[in-house]
């Protein structure tokens, strides 16, 4: 661990707050951002939050960010000029684009996905590529065919995943807003292990043209930031209506900082006992606890409820979520690009060879979990049988909406894990998403926020909303946040 | 469920294009067994004449208006595949 620099209040400032300096001309965008390019290659030896950094690239956009901040051009945005990272299962033109596996290594998409392109519209700077578990499959961020993520909390330990280097990268000021994929946690689980705010919209909100896919009626992108205003004006940005992706909802879309100062007066929020596992540490559990009595302070109406199919969000999540990896990651033969088999007489051994040889360990688990739970004799029992129990959980959700604004829970049942601890037995590392796997399986909007510390550790604190109740989930965030220094609190490294 | 053997792993990887070591298909018979001992619980939840959920915003199929819209630019697609001949890509016999 090294001391903080003298530059650490820029490099742990918010967006707004970088965004204000921009129009008070403390500091220009050309300088943030190179000044944060020197602390990316300081950082990455000990962190691995990149795969690919493009400083060039980011330098041209910055310039053009300060003219436009000057006044010349289109309006400003909040991200104008702002230093950012995305996942590197997000398609960026002219920029290689891996998921992290060694099948897609050299890939070079010809297309900016549309966050990509409505990031770019805003602004923003993209520094680089985040590193991830290979096609976002994992809890750990140990699945990078480009190496393990560090924890800037302690180096030896994992971000959490998939998208530990976005993650990773806000948590130690390598950037001001990182943006993610989540299929079953994978922004919001690293955003607690990291101590940040991470979220994951209603499914829809955000088109996933671009985004590579894994389990398409999963799959959402959203914003890591350090702070809950700067989420709520990221998700601005990158949501938008589609015509390039079919789940696209039309919904009219309002402005998601507009609730963050309401407060939780009157609120009705619920905490749904199934979530308080038994496995969960005793330190979570506590701040857990601490937290409920905060957003009690506040005003909140806070009442234990009951979500009984929480118990099989788990098994139905891992019946879904590999079923529609399987069909989707069947493009990857090795002939349009991406890793070609040097040795093989016929098409198909080329392709059996080229996927052996390029997918890893957890990938190739998730696509023999999906094509035999989508083979002939075993469709029923299993892949309709868990899309029957998701209708059921579903309506749980609705059901329990009713009579609530919103659910609380912890994030993640433990804080960051050493690496290696969890990488012989599958199912332990799937037992990380058991908190977070409910919200994608019903479509749901909801956020982690730094919720305590447990042992020197973040915990987060989960903020569950209803169908397009976006605002609602940021206004309870936003709320708990002002009361508590939690957010305050950075890695010292 | 039966845990599954050699063979059932073996026409999986078939199905799925992957080829396995020896060993891989050991440890992969192994640990999907397993997950999907996991699994098992599922079948105690009554779901007779519950609709199956493909997705969660409801809407119906997308459809837009037939027009030509601007392609990609061949050479940028192109540039990617491992083999390349021109404008084709060239692949390894599909009949033998």
């Amino acid at each position: 661990m090294t001391t903080q620099s003298a530059n650490s209040d820029l490099y742990f400032s918010t967006a707004r707050e970088l965004r204000a300096m921009f129009d008070t001309r403390e500091i220009s965008s050309v300088e943030a951002t190179r000044s944060i390019l020197e602390r990316i290659s300081a950082l990455e030896p000990s962190l691995n939050s990149f795969i690919t950094v493009t400083p060039e690239r980011a330098i041209a956009d910055a310039e053009i960010a300060d003219q436009r901040l000057q006044g010349s051009g289109q309006k400003p945005t909040s991200l104008t000029g702002v230093p950012i990272m995305v996942k590197d299962n997000f398609s960026t033109k002219d920029v290689e684009t891996t998921a992290a596996s060694k099948i897609l290594k050299g890939y070079i998409p010809p297309y900016d996905g549309t966050a990509v392109r409505n990031l770019k519209d805003a602004g923003a700077i993209i520094l680089g590529k985040g590193n991830l578990d290979e096609f976002a499959m994992g809890s750990s961020n140990e699945n990078s065919a480009f190496g393990a993520v560090h924890n800037p909390w302690d180096t030896e330990l994992v971000p959490g995943g998939s998208s530990g280097g976005a993650a990773a990268a806000v948590a130690a000021g390598e950037c001001f807003v990182s943006f993610g994929s989540d299929t079953g946690g994978s922004i919001r689980q690293p955003a607690s292990l990291c101590g940040i705010v991470g979220m994951k919209p209603t499914y829809g909100l955000v088109s996933r043209f671009g985004l590579l896919a894994f389990g398409s009626s999963l799959d959402q992108i959203g914003p890591l930031t350090r702070s809950v205003a700067d989420c709520a004006d990221a998700l601005n940005i990158v949501s938008s209506h589609d015509h390039r992706d079919s789940t696209s909802v039309a919904a009219p879309f309002t402005d998601f900082a507009q609730d963050i100062e309401v407060g939780v007066g009157g609120m009705n929020i619920g905490v749904p006992r199934e979530y308080l596992v038994d496995g969960i540490e005793p330190g979570v559990k506590e701040a857990f606890e601490a937290s409920l009595q905060t957003l009690e302070d506040l005003g909140a109406n806070i009442r234990e409820t009951t979500l009984p199919l929480t118990d099989h969000a788990l098994a139905v999540y891992y019946i879904i979520a590999p079923s529609e990896a399987s069909a989707n990651l069947s493009r990857y033969d090795g002939v349009k690009y991406g890793l070609g088999a040097v040795e093989a007489d016929t098409s198909a051994q080329a392709t059996e060879a080229a996927r052996g040889e390029g997918f890893g360990d957890e990938v190739k688990r998730r696509i023999f979990l999906g094509t035999y739970a989508l083979s002939a004799g075993y469709y029923d029992a299993y892949y309709k049988k868990a899309q029957q129990v998701r209708t059921l959980i579903r309506r749980e959700f609705t059901d329990s909406f009713l009579k609530f604004d919103a659910l609380v829970t912890p994030t993640s049942p433990g804080t960051a894990f050493k690496i290696g601890d969890k990488t012989d037995d599958p199912f332990q590392m799937y037992m990380n998403d058991v908190c977070t796997i409910p919200v994608n399986i019903a479509g749901l909007p909801a956020i982690s926020i730094p919720g305590g510390m447990s042992d020197e550790l973040p915990v987060g604190l989960q903020f569950i909303g209803p169908q397009f109740g976006d605002t609602t989930v940021i206004r309870a965030a936003a709320a708990y946040e002002l009361a508590t220094t939690w957010h305050k609190n950075h890695p010292l490294i | 469920m039966d845990p599954l053997t050699s063979a059932d792993v073996e026409y999986i990887a078939r199905l799925a294009y992957i080829k396995l070591s020896d060993e891989e298909t050991e440890d992969m018979r192994v640990q999907l067994s397993n997950i999907l001992g996991h699994f098992a619980s599922l079948s105690t939840v009554e779901t007779d004449g519950v609709e199956a959920t493909g997705h969660t915003t409801d809407s119906n199929t997308v459809m837009r208006k037939d027009e030509p819209q601007p392609p990609l630019d061949q050479d940028d697609v192109l540039r990617n595949a491992p083999d390349r001949d021109g404008e084709f890509v060239r692949v390894r016999p599909v009949l033998e």
